[in-house]
């Protein structure tokens, strides 16, 4: 009994330790980012690697997430006799709900990974210590342009995750119902406004905060060689995909009371 | 006993210019997790002397210079860095003073994504970017071929050998022009040639720079070679300090067994 409260108690504390710690690493990333000497470099290396690596994948989900939608949808509305209603269908789930979901969870699995491994391996082989006694803010080189190039990167990957879901979904229906390209575009859009769709997709960047910023914190406080890597890569995947969704939730919530 | 700090206060042996010593650490404490690593220790090192810090694995010798560059804060005791107490201090200030200083870590902690050459560039292109490039290029050459390693410039810290990596930390170490040299186990690791390359290095680099050097090292006999002082560390003090003649006419214990087995 007392070893079950202990260890829950040890669990809550942990639990607000890692809070705490969080929090106090976020202030330090924002100083760094805020003042000058600004890391315009790696900060364009890090937009490369965070958008550009991440493009073919976002494609490729994006692709496949368009078939999905495009074949369950037909089947469904077919059953209610609203097939007219298919590129609405198509439109509304793919940029308000797929795209952006889909798009934070793909570059979660690897941007959170590879940037929690990548600052893992380097704090393990004191690498971190060395930029830092060269009088190099760590916090601004390798944290601030991580987090700041997937806040970027974010919502254009979602541009173009739903721009692959929307083309292959028409591909697909077309291929049974031949419908243009044009006349997909115009019903699925009819009566929609700019703020019906902008929100939903530059929301991500809100993701993009959370990935980078759990990625870089568990990578910049992992301990214990070799194992230490693995449990941070392990964990930033993990803990970002998981906030992610939780904060979804809440960003709905907000889009939908601010933008009716 | 008499500290470092003492002696070189007592004895003028303080920089040329007459002032304090580079380095003075004073009743320093440290712990991790309630264990004490560091307790009340007192050091001191001045312009063109080299201090060889010794001891056994876990006596706080590593965390000593950790200490000294701020990469660990102290418990209680002051840091003095020409005469400045840097405890306390907040980052971008350290920062200012740590550019007076070159670190050499004990597995060199080079950073394995860039080449030799971009390694040693890696301080010169965050400090110094009132110089051009060519000019940069210039002086990583320069720092290159004063630690052997001229013909290495694209090779990746992987494809060298563990001497070549501490010759290619010690150069990025030098980027700066650094007033005080941090050296964590050198030689640690290395065959006795490369440890003997890496001592002539260090001494050479010494003469010509005259820069304040503290040495961790469990290697007495690389101590002996590079440093003019020793300092013999025991739970967290400082059990001995003074020539290596010194410590050879001492009669405590630890200092007698620690000549022997060496």
């Amino acid at each position: 009994m007392t070893t079950a409260a202990s260890s829950a108690t040890g669990l809550v504390n942990g639990f607000f330790e890692w809070f705490g710690n969080l929090g106090i690493f976020s202030w330090q990333v924002f100083r760094a980012a805020v003042t000058p000497p600004f890391e315009w470099r790696e900060l364009i290396r890090q937009l490369d690697e965070v958008g550009s690596k991440s493009f073919p994948l976002v494609v490729m989900a994006g692709s496949a997430i368009g078939v999905i939608i495009s074949l369950e949808a037909r089947y469904s509305l077919s059953r209610f006799g609203a097939k007219s209603m298919f590129p609405a269908t198509l439109v509304y789930s793919v940029i308000q709900v797929m795209g952006p979901i889909i798009t934070g969870l793909v570059v979660s699995g690897r941007v959170g990974a590879g940037i929690g491994a990548e600052l893992a391996s380097m704090k393990v082989t004191e690498q971190i210590d060395a930029i830092e006694a060269s009088a190099i803010n760590p916090y601004r080189l390798l944290a601030a342009t991580r987090i700041l190039a997937c806040i970027l990167m974010l919502p254009l990957l979602t541009l173009a995750t739903d721009a692959c879901a929307l083309l292959t979904g028409w591909f697909a229906q077309t291929l049974v119902e031949p419908l243009s390209f044009h006349q997909f575009i115009q019903d699925g859009f009819k009566g929609s406004t700019f703020s019906a769709f902008m929100p939903q997709t530059f929301k991500t960047a809100v993701y993009g905060l959370i990935i980078g910023l759990i990625a870089c914190f568990q990578g910049m406080r992992t301990r214990g060689g070799a194992e230490g890597v693995g449990r941070a890569a392990t964990n930033s995947v993990v803990l970002a995909s998981l906030f992610l969704i939780l904060a979804d939730v809440v960003l709905v919530k907000f889009i939908l009371v601010v933008f009716p | 006993m008499a500290t470092a700090y003492d002696i070189a206060m007592k004895h003028g042996d303080t920089e040329k210019d007459g002032g304090a010593p580079v380095v003075a650490v004073e009743n320093l404490h440290k712990s991790f997790e309630g264990l004490k690593v560091l307790n009340g220790i007192s050091l001191s090192v001045s312009r063109g002397e080299t201090l060889a810090v010794l001891g056994r694995s876990g006596t706080g010798k590593s965390v000593l210079l950790r200490l000294i560059i701020g990469l660990e804060k102290p418990d209680s005791g002051s840091i003095r860095i020409h005469g400045r107490n840097i405890v306390g201090l907040a980052l971008d200030r350290v920062g200012e003073i740590r550019k007076k200083m070159g670190f050499l870590f004990q597995h060199a902690a080079l950073y394995d994504s860039l080449t030799v050459a971009e390694n040693v560039a890696f301080p010169l292109e965050h400090h110094r970017r009132d110089i051009s490039r060519s000019e940069r290029g210039d002086r990583v050459k320069r720092l290159l071929a004063e630690v052997g390693m001229e013909g290495d410039f694209g090779k990746m810290p992987s494809d060298i050998s563990g001497g070549m990596q501490k010759r290619v930390g010690l150069a990025r170490a030098l980027a700066l022009e650094p007033e005080i040299l941090l050296l964590d186990e050198p030689t640690a690791g290395l065959d006795p040639i490369s440890s003997a390359e890496i001592d002539d290095l260090i001494l050479k680099l010494q003469r010509e720079r005259q820069m304040a050097s503290i040495v961790v090292t469990h290697d007495l006999h690389s101590a002996r070679i590079i440093a003019n002082r020793l300092a013999l560390l025991d739970q967290g003090n400082v059990v001995i300090e003074g020539a290596f003649e010194d410590l050879q006419q001492s009669d405590i214990v630890l200092v007698k067994e620690f000549l022997k087995l060496s």
